[in-house]
């Protein structure tokens, strides 16, 4: 496409009120959202894409990292399958997760936008629905085998025909979700964010014109691709690979390898994952869209500064080999995808530590750990306690982890704990940092935590764990060593047992007065232990993050010699 | 008796200590701006104040809006303190929420300002109801304290799991340690804030701890320097919820303080607006880092429900709310290695400032563009050392750092500095204004601090704003608002209880001793309030959401006695607070209330704005010359006018230039200003 002439000073406004668009779509749902998974943990995103190819030319700031590589899929499924026929004021929407990448939970509505009458761009919202049926409630389903066993799926369809709504395709939908007052209020905060959209691009093409805008939108992209392409070049040419692997897929107990091979030529960049394992059974499979979108959260973590827009993934190429796990067809059950992409994020940052172990952090503690606690109260009511759990960052060039973070393809926070102890009848015994959990370096990982926790119903309660890294460490980079396995551990009549197939369990039962401890990773270290600061380490003892037998196997025992 | 009739307001602000002199008697105000002493900020505090009253036996109050206790918290500067927290709990304070400092990049890592070896377990244990399953073991709790003050600890926050709903355990063990604490620091997190969310309430109480062995020692010396100085009167605190407390109680609650000076400017400027019939104003304060925005809806400012004074840091407790960018005078314009024009966020702050300061930057800030377009008078420098503001380095510095990477001649690139810091200003004051649900181009802009007035005319361009107000003193706004300020004392308790199933007797005794509270707090002040007014919210959702709406209640309180709602009523208040929040209720929703909040407040008297007017003066004597300023695409020959000695009624039309001691006030052509009754100028297009 040719660069359209556009002074600088008007793109840098452009810029700016486009992206806030986007944010303001954002905030739209944020507040009128009705599950706290979109209020709360901001499981959502909003965005701006071409209207011919579906790029995203602008994606809101406070919507989920993932969201900003995945959504243009979404809108791609779109224009394949409605790209002739649609007209101005259509709405689409669809949970095809094979189309549309990550989960069945996530809900996409989707609206063309015209501009004189001509299609000008696309519109698109997506948000994390509470429950949409399918063999589990709230649909983390660790032992589906397939997408039907995960929750209801929806292909993309019209929701609305010239601005009449069709209220048959809304009713299919509340008849196959066990929350239909938490899913439509969602999905009116959906559309609303949409309209507002449509609002705000009017404004602004009123006041610029199309063909500014236009102009603006091309240029954004192909300054983002030269962006890109001026930070690939100050990576040194040449070819790493890494790999990892997930523990196992839920229900047969065999280790997944999952490989990638960076290579840097000049200003373009390769990342192929040939030699990953072959798709699974259960639900650790992604869709091929999710892949690539995950490469881009990748990069985004190592280059911060690029913008979220298609023109930084042009100079490179994600290769995602046919028949993988990272590549599942329909209806491969994809519904622990974030364990997945995870692994994915933590074998890229392996393998660019190795072109530029300056610019990478080492591996987080890559699992989600989704537990759920459920029963029923002595007066019959059921409850469900369903929350993700947190764990160690990896360390950087310039310091330690961070202690306790949140996910890499997340920014939810943790809930609290007297909220959790106020509305389920359970007691948090610990809630705590994890001792010697941190992956030794010059830089130590993060501090994985420990949370301890006991059934106060005397009806007792049964347990699910959705989680990983219960084989296979965090690793650090640059010499940095490895942190601490993913641990979880529940209370029987015989004493502490843990499950078989290490991080995944249900059907659990636990008594009143029995308690679950998990134990989550802390983060890889970064450079070699050798170089750490005596005094670093003599701090860490003191603080009882560290035990001294670990601290003299690991570091020495120069320690001993220094204050804090 | 002395006749006390002058009320002094001072704002110690980073740079400056600015000082507001109401003489109520006389009719009169001044003002007086002096530097900002560091480390201890009474030596300008007292120099400020000697400027303008030389006896102090005549003032009748003296209030003060801190920075003090935010530097503490922003440096780590506070005092070394310990907590004894329930068994398994002494990591909360590390933990946080399970955030991160920034989206992108996984760097960056965290130091809690209670390093973990004073953070001390004893066994106890609260249940959420409010049954205590473990006693407090008092010994353990004895053997704690000794052992933090044998550390070096210089004050005591307990932390209990669940203490908001019974607060037993956690007061049995703060009066066993105040048995032989050395000092009075000694405080419960049921006593701070007996709220649930055991991060917040712990992450406050622990901050508040950690402030007050600071706070206390800076506001008793700048208590004993005014007595010995002849003061005999009240001296009041600015607290982050622009109300006033008195010393003792910000010694006792340090980290109501957290947001001071700003909400002290926030008050006044909500005062000024009204005053001048502009009930629906937005507030743009521009600093040297920043821009803080501020919206005010008839006369009313907005109160958030806690901030994060730096990552980790999180204060629960009411506060302004005012919304930060990363766009002030000292911010840096860059090109990225896309060819994209950036402002900020890196700062040149103060030191070294813009590049025309001649400290030693050498790249280009928001400010040095206002210099090159002839924007401010590089004769009289308002920060910086200089005789004379580098004009040459400013336009060197903007042609090698933008220019040429555009490709643009230097008045060119300067005036795409200033579109894009607007544009990102504009951002702001849409984000605040839209995104509550108010259209922008309803309310005035507000300029103040040094800046903002600069940048009025861009304001009123890109969000459509019809008129803007800019106050007689826009450097020193805050001090007005601690002179402006009533007392007000908040309180909350957390209820978490369903509608159907709620107490109303134990809510009528919490409202009845919040109120009793208050009102013990407003008689023992020395200041004559004209009224008194006690408000009651509830923080209230349906069963499964976490998002609260704030429910106000209409309550009767009749001889001293509050009379709590009926729950018909609360139902009622809050189906009508959640439909105007959202535009819809929950039919057959489970309601429920979390939180009660309230509001004990002391209305102090307000001086005549009118003081503030200019006396007589004329157009033409306020004239001081013409110089050429860049607006657009042109150079225009601008006249310069001494602000101050407009007269009320003088109508000036752009372009021209306003200028006074630390504020230039820019009128783009096509804009007229014109000065109220009360000094300011309403800015409006011709």
């Amino acid at each position: 496409m040719p660069t359209p002439e556009i002074d600088p000073i008007t793109l840098a406004v452009l810029a700016g009120r486009m992206e806030q668009i986007a944010d303001e779509m954002d905030a739209t749902l944020f507040r009128s959202a009705f599950n706290p998974i979109i209020a709360e943990a901001h499981d959502a995103s909003h965005g701006i894409y071409h209207a011919s190819t579906g790029d995203t030319l602008v994606q809101g700031k406070s919507g989920l990292p993932i969201f900003v590589g995945v959504m243009s899929f979404a809108v791609k499924a779109v224009i394949d399958k409605f790209g002739d026929s649609a007209e101005d004021g259509d709405i689409f929407i669809f949970n095809d997760a094979h189309l549309g990448g990550t989960h069945l939970n996530d809900m996409r509505v989707i609206r063309p936008y015209y501009h004189e009458g001509k299609l000008f761009c696309w519109l698109a919202s997506v948000g994390h629905w509470h429950d949409l049926g399918g063999g589990a409630p709230g649909n983390y389903n660790p032992a589906a085998k397939d997408a039907f066993q995960e929750a209801f799926v929806l292909p993309p369809v019209r929701l609305a025909r010239r601005g009449e709504i069709n209220q048959d395709v809304i009713d299919i939908l509340m008849r196959n979700t066990r929350l239909p007052q938490s899913a439509e209020g969602d999905l009116n905060g959906q559309l609303g964010a949409l309209d507002l959209g449509v609002k705000r691009m009017g404004e602004l093409l009123g006041e610029y014109g199309g063909g500014t805008v236009a102009a603006a939108l091309a240029a954004l992209s192909d300054r983002a691709e030269t962006l890109m392409r001026a930070e690939l070049a100050t990576l040194p040419d040449g070819r790493w690979e890494a790999e990892d692997f997930l523990d196992n897929d839920g229900i047969t107990d065999t280790a997944l390898r999952i490989k990638v091979a960076l290579e840097i030529r000049g200003e373009e960049m390769v990342l192929d994952f040939a030699g990953t394992a072959p798709r699974c059974q259960g639900p650790v499979n992604i869709a091929l869209p999710t892949a690539v979108a995950t490469a881009y959260v990748a990069i985004k973590h190592i280059f911060p500064d690029v913008p979220a827009n298609a023109g930084v993934m042009r100079p490179i190429d994600v290769r995602i080999p046919e028949g993988s796990l990272l590549a599942a067809e329909f209806p491969a059950p994809v519904g622990g995808y974030t364990e997945t992409i995870m692994r994915m994020i933590d074998v890229i940052f392996s393998a660019a530590a190795q072109a530029a172990p300056d610019r990478v952090v080492a591996n987080a503690y890559g699992t989600i750990n989704a537990l759920a606690i459920a029963g029923r109260r002595s007066n019959g009511s059921p409850w469900v306690m369903f929350s993700f759990y947190g764990g160690g960052h990896g360390g950087s060039p310039e310091s330690d982890g961070l202690n306790h973070g949140n996910a890499p393809i997340s920014t939810a926070t943790i809930p609290p704990m007297e909220i959790l102890e106020a509305a389920y009848p359970v007691m948090f015994k610990q809630w705590a940092l994890r001792p010697d959990s941190a992956g030794p370096g010059q830089h130590r990982g993060g501090l994985g935590a420990v949370y301890e926790i006991e059934v106060l119903e005397e009806n007792g309660a049964e347990v699910f764990l959705f989680g990983e890294r219960g084989r296979f460490a965090p690793k650090g980079v640059a010499g940095g060593g490895e942190a601490a396995l993913n641990r979880f551990e529940y209370e029987t009549a015989e004493g502490w047992a843990s499950p078989p197939l290490a991080s995944k369990m249900r059907g659990i039962q636990l008594a009143q007065g029995q308690s679950v401890r998990l134990e989550t990773p802390g983060g890889g270290g970064y450079g070699a232990p050798e170089e750490r600061a005596p005094e670093k380490v003599a701090g860490d003892v003191a603080k009882g993050f560290l035990s001294e037998a670990e601290a003299d196997r690991i570091y020495g025992t120069k320690w001993k010699e220094v204050r804090a | 008796m002395t006749d006390r009739s002058q009320v002094i307001g001072v704002d110690v602000g980073g740079t400056f200590t600015d000082v507001f002199v109401v003489d109520e008697a006389a009719g009169t105000a001044r003002v007086a701006k002096v530097p900002t002493t560091r480390p201890d900020q009474s030596g300008g505090f007292l120099d400020g104040i000697g400027r303008q009253v030389s006896d102090l036996s005549t003032v009748q109050a003296v209030i003060h809006g801190t920075t003090a206790g935010t530097n503490a918290l922003l440096e780590r500067k506070g005092a070394r303190i310990g907590v004894i927290t329930t068994e398994g709990l002494r990591d909360v304070l590390e933990m946080r929420r399970r955030d991160r400092p920034r989206t992108w990049g996984l760097r960056g890592e965290f130091e809690p300002v209670v390093p973990r070896e004073l953070r001390l377990e004893v066994p106890e244990r609260t249940l959420a109801d409010g049954t205590i399953r473990t006693e407090v073991d008092l010994e353990a709790v004895r053997a704690a304290g000794r052992q933090l003050i044998e550390a070096g600890a210089q004050a005591v926050a307990v932390l209990f799991a669940n203490s908001y709903a019974n607060p037993g355990n956690e007061a049995k063990a703060v009066a066993a340690l105040r048995e032989f604490w050395p000092n009075a620091h000694v405080s419960a997190s049921s006593e701070i804030l007996p709220e649930i969310r055991e991060y917040e309430r712990f992450s406050t109480t622990a901050l508040n701890a950690y402030l007050q062995p600071e706070v206390s020692g800076y506001l008793d010396r700048l208590d004993s320097a005014l007595r010995e100085g002849g003061f005999a009167s009240e001296f009041l605190i600015v607290q982050s919820n622009g109300g006033v407390m008195d010393v003792d109680t910000a010694c006792r609650l340090p980290v109501r303080t957290a947001l001071s000076g700003p909400a002290a400017g926030v008050i006044a400027a909500a005062h000024i607006a009204t005053e001048a019939g502009f009930p629906d104003i937005i507030t743009g304060d521009m600093g040297g880092t920043s821009f803080d925005v501020s919206l005010i809806a008839g006369g009313q400012s907005m109160l958030a429900p806690e901030t994060s004074v730096d990552f980790g840091m999180t204060v629960r407790a009411p506060m302004i709310e005012i919304t930060t960018i990363g766009a002030g005078g000292g911010s840096i314009a860059w090109v990225d290695k896309g060819g994209l024009l950036n402002i900020g966020p890196e700062s040149a702050g103060s030191t070294p400032g813009p590049v025309a300061y001649g400290q030693g930057n050498t790249r280009p800030t928001v400010t040095d563009a206002n210099v090159v377009l002839g924007r401010i008078d590089p004769e009289n420098p308002i920060g910086g050392k200089l005789e004379r503001l580098d004009v040459e380095a400013a336009a060197r510095a903007i042609d090698a750092h933008v220019g040429a990477p555009l490709g643009l001649p230097t008045t060119e690139a300067a005036e795409a500095i200033l579109t894009v810091a607007n544009s990102r200003m504009a951002g702001a004051i849409r984000l605040v204004s839209i995104e509550r649900g108010f259209d922008p181009k309803r309310f005035a802009f507000m300029p103040f601090g040094g800046g903002g007035a600069l940048h009025t005319g861009a304001m009123l361009a890109d969000v459509g704003i019809g008129s803007a107000i800019v106050p007689r003193y826009p450097g020193v706004t805050s001090a007005m608002g601690c002179v402006i300020a009533d007392m007000r004392h908040d309180f909350v308790q957390t209820i978490n209880a369903t509608v159907a199933t709620l107490d109303r007797a134990a809510l009528g005794r919490f409202m009845q001793d919040h109120a009793d509270k208050g009102r013990a707090m407003l008689d023992a002040a020395a200041t004559r309030f004209e009224a008194r007014e006690l408000r009651f919210e509830l923080d209230m959702a349906y069963l499964g959401q976490t998002h609260t709406v704030p429910v106000a209640l209409d309550v009767a309180v009749t001889g001293g006695t509050v009379i709590p709602p009926t729950t018909e009523e609360i139902a009622e208040a809050f189906e009508t607070a959640y439909r105007a929040a959202y535009g819809r209720t929950l039919p057959g929703g489970v309601q429920r209330v979390m939180n009660l909040r309230s509001a004990v407040i002391g209305k102090r008297p307000k001086f005549d704005l009118a003081t503030l007017a200019p006396q007589g003066g004329s157009v033409e004597e306020a004239r001081k010359g013409t110089r050429q300023v860049h607006f657009g695409t042109a150079w225009y020959e601008t006249t310069i006018y001494d602000r101050l000695a407009l007269p009320v009624g003088a109508e000036i039309e752009g372009p021209a230039i306003l200028e006074q001691a630390d504020t230039t006030v820019l009128l783009d052509p096509g804009l007229r200003g014109r000065v109220d009754a009360y000094g300011n100028t309403i800015i409006t297009r011709t």
